[in-house]
């Protein structure tokens, strides 16, 4: 999808063939598709039946030969996974994941087959809560480093000092704008919603998802992005079905909407963010000056994991900073370990989309537990969907 | 006497060896039925009347809350009740003309051929041919070819007409090939019948063709209809899940909200709801093509 003499024209059978592929690996968008229809999981058992993920012929004693883990769509260096192979002999099958809440209910069903997965910062307390997930062996993970964290996006992992989970990486939740059709600069959410329902009508698109869907309505009026306050859910629906009439879409894989030139305007996770800025350099990544969320991914152990010593082995081969170095070159969000900072290129860490300045920071908030599963806030956004 | 006492034995032997045998024949479908639709449906109905655990999912008590509740998706399931026969509807005006081809103007040579065409796509998943339309009526798809020809911002996706454009792409070989089927056995010589005795070609068709076609409409129809009713993919991906149907209502409650029970009390909602209509649609066709008894399902 480069600038070419392409740009513009009708989908060529290449460009559709492409699309289809990145389907396939499961790209476009995390919470919405693939979730909705398993076929990021038919997808990955499909691979390992028909022999491109083959299993080893012999394996090490101690770590078995094959391991599971659930992840996002997209979000790692699949060499990753075959250098891990090539060193241990323990093949990891890789199941992708619409949503939190999906990994969630994979999980409290029991049997999930899964040795490693990867949840977001406000699931860990629920997590332990139910006791899916326990207590990190600190012993079995050398290559973790605490005191190169920074403890504004490692804290969620630790409960009562014991730590559950460790992070992976970091991001936020913004907007995506094209300058070219929307001209005049941006610097809040509250000029999104107003755009919204003005020059960016019938060319905008929100989340399909209420934590962020909601929450940034609230920011509209400078509320909290957790808030549960009945009165402040009130104004906040008041805006959302106002909006709702003037939206292009509600859907949460917006990148081929943005793409085409059908959407103009988006609300958008950062490595969304830095893809589509990357490939159309108009399209730019605004943090509202509100605030809004900032989100961290965490890896964890469930408690039934089939193979622990194997989900141990990955962890601690995913927390050597060398090989976490990839993981973020390849997946494009930023990282929470010093170690890794120190090793990524210069123009990664200058990218303001990954790395926003210190004072864009500050009034972000991360999500909370009782924000995902509030019943009140579930019932808003379905009247906000079907009105 | 003898004789006939044994008669009466080797009959009632012969009658239970075949219902043995029936039995025996009727077991795999029977255990299927009991472990996929029995068993679910029993769980379903203990879920609707359960609550919702704190942390999502679901806990036990028994409340009709869930049900009370309802109510609170009523504009899906009004959504859901015009979405159905609408695109039933719709389906079946796009799909008699092409059956009434292949069955009583094509060919015979291309008959085959053409069904298999018919056919075909079925072997690609829908969700595939759902995309591939995001494509084909997205920015660079029909609108740029507009644009060539001079028609300017035309947006097609994420439309009511790309939902139903949707509905109609993805259903029309379930209609055809009942509609086909009941026009291929058609008595050609009813139709000559018809001529000889004066009929024009328009009565002809509404009152020999088109009556006699009936039970492959109504099975089309029906088929549609009953698929239609939990339709969430096409409206996701072609309407921009700006349209809520009574199917995103129960994937958001199971998947995202996590609401177990509610969704569980819609979901019975819904095969109760089902069930009256398609009796309502089975007497109001019976009566409209005055023919005998057609059995839906």
């Amino acid at each position: 999808m480069s600038k070419s003499y392409r740009d513009g024209l009708p989908i060529s059978p290449e460009n559709f063939v492409d699309q289809l592929m990145r389907l396939k690996r499961g790209s476009i968008g995390r919470r919405d598709f693939l979730g909705l229809t398993g076929l990021g999981i038919a997808t990955a058992v499909m691979a390992r039946e028909i022999g491109i993920m083959p299993t080893p012929a012999f394996a090490a004693e101690s770590l078995g030969d094959r391991m599971s883990i659930a992840t996002w769509p997209n979000y790692h260096d699949p060499q990753t996974f075959e250098n891990f192979k090539k060193d241990t002999g323990v093949a990891v099958e890789v199941n992708v994941f619409g949503s939190n809440e999906e990994m969630l209910a994979k999980l409290q069903a029991g049997a999930s087959g899964w040795s490693l997965f990867v949840p977001t910062n406000y699931t860990i307390s629920t997590y332990k809560k139910l006791g899916i997930i326990e207590a990190l062996e600190m012993a079995k993970l050398p290559n973790f480093d605490g005191t190169q964290e920074d403890p504004r996006f490692t804290s969620e992992g630790t409960i009562d000092g014991t730590i559950y989970a460790v992070p992976k990486n970091w991001g936020t939740t913004g907007f995506a704008v094209n300058t070219k059709k929307l001209t005049k600069p941006m610097t809040s959410w509250k000029e999104f919603w107003d755009t919204a329902m003005a020059e960016g009508d019938s060319r905008t698109m929100v989340h399909d998802y209420q934590l962020t869907t909601i929450g940034n309505a609230l920011k509209y009026y400078g509320y909290s992005f957790n808030s549960l306050k009945q009165d402040e859910l009130a104004k906040a629906e008041e805006l959302l079905l106002k909006v709702k009439p003037h939206l292009f879409a509600v859907s949460s894989d917006y990148q081929p909407g943005m793409r085409a030139g059908d959407a103009w305007m988006t609300m958008c996770w950062t490595n969304d963010g830095a893809q589509l800025h990357r490939d159309i350099p108009e399209i730019a990544y605004v943090l509202g000056k509100e605030g809004g969320e900032i989100w961290t991914d965490f890896y964890a152990i469930p408690k039934d994991a089939p193979n622990k010593p194997a989900g141990y082995a990955l962890l601690n081969y995913l927390m050597n900073p060398q090989v976490a170095v990839k993981e973020h070159l390849a997946n494009g969000a930023p990282s929470t370990d010093a170690r890794v900072n120190k090793l990524l290129p210069k123009e990664v860490l200058d990218n303001p989309i990954l790395y926003p300045a210190a004072d864009l920071l500050t009034p972000l908030e991360f999500g909370a537990a009782a924000t995902l599963t509030d019943p009140g806030r579930a019932e808003l956004m379905a009247r906000f969907k079907s009105a | 006497m003898s004789a006939g006492t044994g008669a009466v034995f080797q009959m009632h032997g012969n009658r239970f060896r075949h219902n043995f045998l029936t039995a025996l024949l009727l077991a795999p479908a029977t255990a299927w039925l009991v472990v996929f639709l029995v068993l679910p449906f029993i769980a379903i109905a203990v879920f609707s009347v359960g609550e919702r655990a704190p942390e999502g999912g679901y806990q036990a008590a028994f409340t009709l809350a869930q049900y009370a509740n309802l109510p609170a998706r009523a504009t899906a399931f009004w959504n859901t009740m015009v979405l159905a026969p609408v695109g039933a509807l719709a389906c079946l005006l796009v799909a008699y003309p092409v059956a009434y081809y292949l069955a009583l103007q094509a060919p015979q040579r291309w008959r085959l051929i053409l069904l298999a065409l018919v056919v075909i796509p079925f072997w690609t998943s829908l969700l595939m041919r759902t995309y591939a339309w995001m494509y084909i009526l997205g920015g660079r798809g029909i609108p740029a070819l507009l644009a060539f020809a001079g028609i300017e911002d035309v947006r097609l996706i994420n439309t009511p007409g790309a939902v139903l454009l949707g509905i109609v792409y993805g259903y029309l070989p379930l209609m055809i090939l009942p509609i086909y089927v009941s026009l291929e056995r058609l008595d050609r010589r009813l139709l000559e019948a018809s001529a000889d005795l004066g009929a024009t070609p328009l009565s002809t068709f509404l009152g020999v063709t088109l009556k006699l076609s009936l039970p492959g409409v109504m099975t089309g129809f029906s088929l549609v209809m009953i698929l239609l009713l939990g339709e969430y993919l096409i409206p996701t991906l072609l309407g921009g899940g700006k349209v809520f149907f009574i199917g995103n209502a129960l994937v958001d409650l199971f998947l995202q909200s996590r609401n177990w029970p509610f969704g569980s009390a819609i979901a019975i909602t819904l095969v109760l709801v089902s069930v009256v209509v398609l009796i309502a649609a089975n007497r109001i066709s019976t009566r409209v093509s005055g023919a005998r008894r057609v059995d839906l399902i």
